[in-house]
């Protein structure tokens, strides 16, 4: 169900109380109003179809012999028995994928079906098409592998070691991408420093865990032409993905994408769409559907980079903060993913929304045969920020400072330069964050909270600081290209080119044209990405969405109200378009007080005159950091969201069990365009930064996964999370639409930082995540726990 | 085999394999998407439905189950096409956003509502603790759910 209007609930009647909502759907849909989302009704209604509801007739299922060894050499791959099943249409391997098999979009080293090698468990080795899922199943058991076994590579130090198995036949052996970030001079001002400080940091593998696994249905037709629909971020690069990978001309192929049941960065890239489009090219004419379960899901999926991360860290003995040396070491698993922009990111914001005058940060990218590293919410950022935070709070202990004052005391402002070497000339919130959250009463009353703790439980609050680069950064076009038309009927329609997977920028769009067309919800529509009907506009990453699309949306929108004034004139008889103002359903020709109604200005015009189009790019910064050219794309940004957070921590000394009483969250996103929205962001993005602070952790032994669905990897439930405040500091960031910056991201940086710096301030600080019991009663016994499962 | 059960207050039947999930039969041969397979091991809740008014999870569950039952999904909830004030209320508060955990969330909380006229912030936790949810961080679900709680008091008084 692409076209998408809202549903009237005519309720009113039935129950008063319900009028608010009333009142809501006949609103126009303005900027700053608190509204509903215009998807969330049919979601809760059951009606939205989502890829996977999608079960055509005469359908066939597609499946993926995965490898189930984490690195071999592969001698055979036999489906004689396979292809002798009844109810199998074709059993597909390496031979039978016709372009160069790759996938990656950036370093394409990732095999469609894997030919002579294996890297990692999840490698698929042979693609299965059968009537039923219980033939696909049986199918899928009847092929052979043969494999040779080679040494795995289960750590970054195995990665690293002189003679290592090479993951892929890089001259830099296993890894990937190494750089250094280099400001000023950090080795000679460390020199003058008063106190120099030094951690090693660890944070965990994390699953994006979706609740709609990674699935498509595809049909390739007499005509020629490819048809997909699938969960996935980036529809109009998939095109090309696939072209490539499978020899195939993009522009025969098509790709419907209706809302996602959540992605968070884990569908940005291959998932189901070459082996799907793989699968329809060998049987034509019919309906593939192929649907991963949660335990394929979570074995081929992507995941967050595990990292380790080593901070010196030279200040004075009043906070001043003067030199940063870092070496940030990324797992990016099998493949390189967005490895190497992760790192980039991970480098760029090494040391925190603080000015600080020298840093290098060395970072390498390493190849490994576990599960495979990719795009993830807090993109490399979020590995970065318990470092630098863990290491604010260990110098205010040691000067003994307020962690806020010093956090204060350094905190970028306008005209600085970031620790990367960027000017600040864009919105910088991140003092009126830690401004604003010094104010509130669950930092006010702290001590008399953590004072009435009970018997056996140690309190303590903490506080983070974080921002988070938004949008592509340098080196990919960060664009997007808007459309928005007049229907027949007089509805205005939204052309949205940027993937929903949950996060609301369609629901966002739908409100700005709105407010710009001055139109009630009842009389708009929303078409959702498809390669046919809307135009290339990115994907759905970055934090980006919002921003880039609304920016050209404005100017659509702007382009097509003032075609209807000039339209308006002509029908009216009057000298031009000047004096004319949008009403709900038409305009009003102010001076003599004449409406034209938008039906019959959709009568006169022409099918194509009622359509308006236009595009934005968003800018990105002049100023290169010594170092970044290593990075293709993606390094560095020009705009950052920023924000500060408070989480108050009871302990438990016998158990170890870490309780978050009350969370706070104040966010710089510029101006707000829908505080419900906003919320929605930081409140998820918070939720997953906790689960990654206190439990959420893959764990791999040898390289194969031991955490293989939802009873072994340990997701947040409802009660293990507390209610989340969240404040807008809304400055204005002028490039934006009305003002507004993305902050998809930016609130998943400061959980762990937070709850690490309330366990810091309780005398239990902690340098590896997730703060498991059994992590927290190795401190709380005072000793550092050797951790023989965790190697890095 | 053969089985009858109600949907959504419709008699239907059908000629089932044993091994067939009951989630299957409803989103494969019913036409009912709304129930969802985020897991398929009992852990996430969004297949969850209401089998003679009692939250069950149809992945779990054999089609054959079903038999001379009352199967309540997301679709039936709504009565004579208003919505049920659950949901409304998530789409008004928030509780929504992609929308996949979203019908077996409802289910759960309407049977909640069903038992516990005005349940508190912490009894709507402990009975949505079985559906996990990866967008939200659960507080506007909390905040619906109240809502709708109250609005369902006003509409009996």
């Amino acid at each position: 169900m692409v076209l998408k209007r809202p549903i009237y609930i005519l309720t009113a009647s039935k129950a008063g109380s319900i009028t608010s909502s009333m009142n809501t759907l006949l609103s126009i849909q303005e900027i700053g109003r608190r509204s509903p989302r215009f998807d969330a009704l049919d979601k809760a209604l059951g009606k939205e179809h989502f890829a996977s509801d999608l079960y055509p007739k005469e359908m066939l299922w597609a499946g993926a012999l995965r490898a189930g060894i984490p690195h071999g050499r592969i001698n055979s791959v036999n489906t004689a028995r396979a292809e002798a099943l009844k109810g199998v249409h074709c059993v597909l391997t390496r031979k039978d994928v016709p372009g160069s098999n790759r996938q990656g979009f950036v370093y394409w080293d990732m095999p469609v079906l894997c030919g002579t090698k294996v890297r990692h468990a999840g490698d698929a080795i042979a693609l299965v098409v059968a009537e039923n899922r219980q033939i696909l199943a049986r199918a899928l058991k009847l092929i052979e592998v043969d494999i040779t076994p080679l040494p795995i590579i289960d750590s970054m130090d195995a990665a690293l070691e002189q003679k290592a198995s090479r993951v892929h036949d890089l001259e830099t052996g296993n890894v990937l991408k190494s750089a250094t970030i280099t400001k000023g001079d950090p080795a000679e001002a460390m020199s003058h420093c008063d106190i120099i400080l030094e951690e090693t940091f660890f944070s965990p593998v994390q699953e994006h865990a979706y609740i709609e696994t990674e699935n498509g249905v595809a049909r390739f037709d007499k005509d020629g032409i490819l048809h997909l629909t699938v969960s996935t971020q980036a529809p109009f690069r998939d095109r090309f993905e696939i072209a490539r990978a499978l020899g195939l001309d993009h522009n025969k192929i098509h790709i419907i994408n209706p809302y996602l049941g959540g992605a968070f960065g884990g569908k940005d890239g291959a998932t189901v769409q070459c082996l799907l489009a793989l699968a329809a090219m060998h049987v034509r004419g019919r309906s593939i559907k192929m649907w991963w379960d949660r335990k394929e899901s979570m074995l081929a999926g992507y995941k967050r980079h595990g990292a380790r991360m080593h901070y010196k860290l030279g200040a004075q003995k009043d906070g001043t903060l003067v030199a940063l040396q870092c070496e940030l070491d990324y797992d990016t698993g099998a493949y390189a993913h967005l490895g190497v922009e992760i790192m980039a990111l991970g480098l760029e914001h090494a040391g925190g929304p603080y000015r600080i005058a020298n840093m290098e940060s060395k970072g390498r990218c390493i190849y490994t045969n576990n599960p495979i590293g990719g795009a993830f919410r807090g993109f490399g950022v979020a590995q970065v920020c318990f470092a630098f935070e863990g290491m604010m709070d260990r110098l205010a202990a040691k000067i003994g400072m307020d962690p806020l004052a010093l956090r204060r005391k350094n905190a970028l402002v306008r005209g600085d330069r970031n620790c990367a070497g960027v000017t600040m000339t864009h919105s910088t919130g991140m003092d009126e964050c830690l401004s604003r959250l010094s104010d509130h009463p669950l930092w006010k009353t702290r001590k008399k909270w953590i004072a009435a703790a009970p018997p056996f439980k140690r309190r303590s609050v903490g506080i983070s600081a974080v921002f988070n680069g938004m949008g592509y950064g340098r080196g990919l076009a960060d664009y997007a290209i808007a459309k928005v038309k007049l229907t027949p009927s007089g509805f205005i329609r939204v052309y949205n080119g940027v993937s929903d997977m949950g996060q609301g920028n369609a629901s966002t769009f739908v409100q700005i044209a709105g407010e710009i067309l001055c139109q009630r919800r009842e009389t708009m529509e929303l078409i959702q990405p498809d390669t046919d009907r809307t135009h290339p506009s990115g994907s759905a990453t970055a934090g980006r969405t919002t921003y880039t699309y609304g920016k050209a949306l404005i100017k659509a929108c702007e382009a097509l109200r003032d075609k209807l004034f000039n339209r308006a004139a002509l029908m009216l008889l009057v000298d031009d378009g000047s004096g004319f103002a949008m009403i709900p359903g038409g305009v009003r020709h102010l001076p003599s007080g004449r409406d034209v109604s938008l039906v019959d200005l959709a009568g006169m015009m022409m099918p194509d005159d009622r359509i308006s189009m236009a595009e934005y790019l968003m800018p990105t910064t002049p100023e290169m950091p010594m170092g970044g050219e290593t990075f293709k794309l993606g390094f560095p940004h020009l705009i950052y969201p920023f924000a500060a957070h408070l989480a108050r921590v009871e302990v438990d000394e016998l158990t170890g069990e870490i309780n978050v009483h009350d969370y706070l969250a104040f966010t710089d996103g510029g101006r707000v365009l829908n505080p419900q929205v906003f919320e929605q962001q930081v409140q998820g993005a918070t939720a997953q930064g906790l689960g990654y602070a206190l439990f959420e952790e893959v764990k791999t032994r040898e390289a194969l996964l031991e955490t293989k669905d939802f009873s072994t990897y340990i997701l947040p439930t409802s009660l293990d999370l507390p209610d989340i405040e969240s404040h807008a500091v809304e400055t204005i960031e002028h490039s934006g639409p009305f003002g507004m910056k993305g902050i998809g991201e930016v609130g998943m940086n400061a959980p762990l930082p937070a709850v690490a710096s309330a366990m810091a301030h309780a005398g239990l600080p902690m340098d590896h995540a997730p703060f498991t019991q059994e992590r927290v009663l190795a401190a709380l016994d005072g000793t550092k726990r050797i951790d023989h499962e965790y190697k890095i | 085999m053969n089985i009858k059960f109600e949907l959504n207050g419709k008699q239907v039947q059908f000629s089932v394999d044993g091994s067939m999930r009951a989630l299957d039969l409803l989103r494969e041969n019913c036409g009912i998407t709304g129930p969802k397979e985020g897991c398929g091991s009992g852990e996430c809740g969004a297949c969850a439905v209401w089998i003679d008014g009692v939250t069950k999870l149809s992945c779990l569950m054999l089609a054959a189950q079903l038999h001379g039952r009352k199967v309540t999904t997301i679709e039936g909830l709504a009565t004579d096409d208003v919505p049920h004030p659950l949901q409304q209320s998530f789409a008004e508060k928030g509780a929504v956003q992609c929308g996949y955990c979203t019908p077996g969330m409802i289910m759960t909380a309407a049977e909640l509502l069903e038992n516990e006229k005005m349940p508190d912030r912490e009894m709507i936790r402990k009975a949505i603790s079985g559906n996990i949810c990866r967008c939200t961080g659960y507080h506007k679900i909390v905040d619906a759910v109240e809502d709708a709680a109250e609005i369902m008091q006003e509409m009996k008084s």
